[in-house]
């Protein structure tokens, strides 16, 4: 397995190919998949160490965060690709981002709109 | 159609940038919405059931632990299937593409084995609470994103056997790896938002 970078056989045509990159080599990508690894091992541990109840939540939202930006970077290229890419992508990805916060935000008011109402 | 043929025919927008892979991109622009509808769906309802089996009674984490690792590995093996055929060398894109189809079926199987025991064990179905019903529907459709893209890999895999696949259509076998590690960042987010925020 050569673990030299390589360019990418379908590069953008014209003047935007100048913003994409070659994609890495084999020892890049098998390096990122040991940082997952032992990511995901830290959030299990973090999981089962009950000292670690009280900051649970926002090390784990770190930790997934890291993981997902990991692979999207270097799994999904985008750290390579065109930045035309990554905003379609990040487009949906905010978009997602406000569904599961106004979503949350609606429902949580809506419960405490009965609570008020039934007492 | 021949491989030649397939890099001639491929049309390029305005911008320059290929189309398919541009489409695909808002393709998955759009998936994250979807999943982020059934998200929150779930963790609106995993708290408002009646009736138990409730999430920490029943989510079993050693064994979607392993699921995680399986399918981020299985990431690994994808993107050295994509780097393989952009290379040329059809032989160890072969095996990359047998070995992601192969972990996928594992995370298939893992996840099969996890509902057959919620179901049979637990009594957890999609009518028995709130938390069940947005459980299933979320990992449910998760798990049919996966058994898609194992069925794209096989496909594939059969192009390769057949030599249809080279370094020159090595964007089918991209496009595939984008929606596998999609997937994957999917369970990225399910792992930690579903199993271990309990």
């Amino acid at each position: 397995m050569s673990d030299t970078a390589h360019p990418t056989t379908h590069g953008e045509h014209g003047a935007s190919a100048t913003t994409e990159h070659a994609h890495p080599g084999a020892s890049e990508y098998l390096r990122i998949a040991a940082i997952l690894t032992v990511i995901t091992a830290v959030e299990v541990a973090v999981f089962y160490i009950p000292a670690m109840q009280q900051w649970l939540v926002p090390i784990l939202l770190v930790l997934s965060a890291i993981k997902f930006i990991l692979v999207v970077a270097f799994y999904m290229h985008l750290k390579f690709d065109h930045p035309t890419f990554t905003w379609l992508f990040v487009l949906g990805l905010t978009i997602a981002g406000a569904i599961i916060i106004s979503l949350m935000l609606l429902f949580d008011a809506m419960v405490r709109f009965h609570q008020v109402h039934s007492s | 159609m021949s491989a030649s043929a397939t890099v001639a025919d491929e049309h390029y927008t305005s911008t320059g940038l290929n189309n398919r892979k541009m489409v695909f991109w808002a393709f998955l622009g759009s998936e994250c919405m979807f999943f982020g509808s059934l998200i929150s769906t779930y963790l609106i309802y995993k708290n408002h059931s009646l009736n138990g089996p409730y999430p920490h009674e029943v989510l079993n984490i050693p064994l979607t632990s392993l699921s995680a690792f399986v399918l981020l590995m299985s990431s690994l093996t994808m993107v050295l299937a994509l780097a393989a055929t952009q290379r040329d060398n059809i032989r160890s894109a072969k095996i990359w593409l047998a070995a992601t189809a192969g972990l996928g079926c594992v995370f298939i199987g893992n996840q099969i084995y996890e509902f057959t025991h919620f179901v049979t064990h637990e009594g957890l179905t999609l009518q028995k609470n709130m938390f069940g019903a947005s459980f299933f529907v979320l990992t449910g459709f998760h798990g049919a994103h996966v058994t898609v893209g194992v069925i794209w890999l096989t496909s594939l895999l059969i192009m390769a056997f057949r030599g249809k696949l080279s370094a020159k259509n090595s964007l089918d076998v991209e496009i595939a790896g984008l929606y596998w590690h999609f997937v994957d960042i999917v369970w990225i987010a399910i792992f930690t938002l579903v199993y271990l925020i309990q």
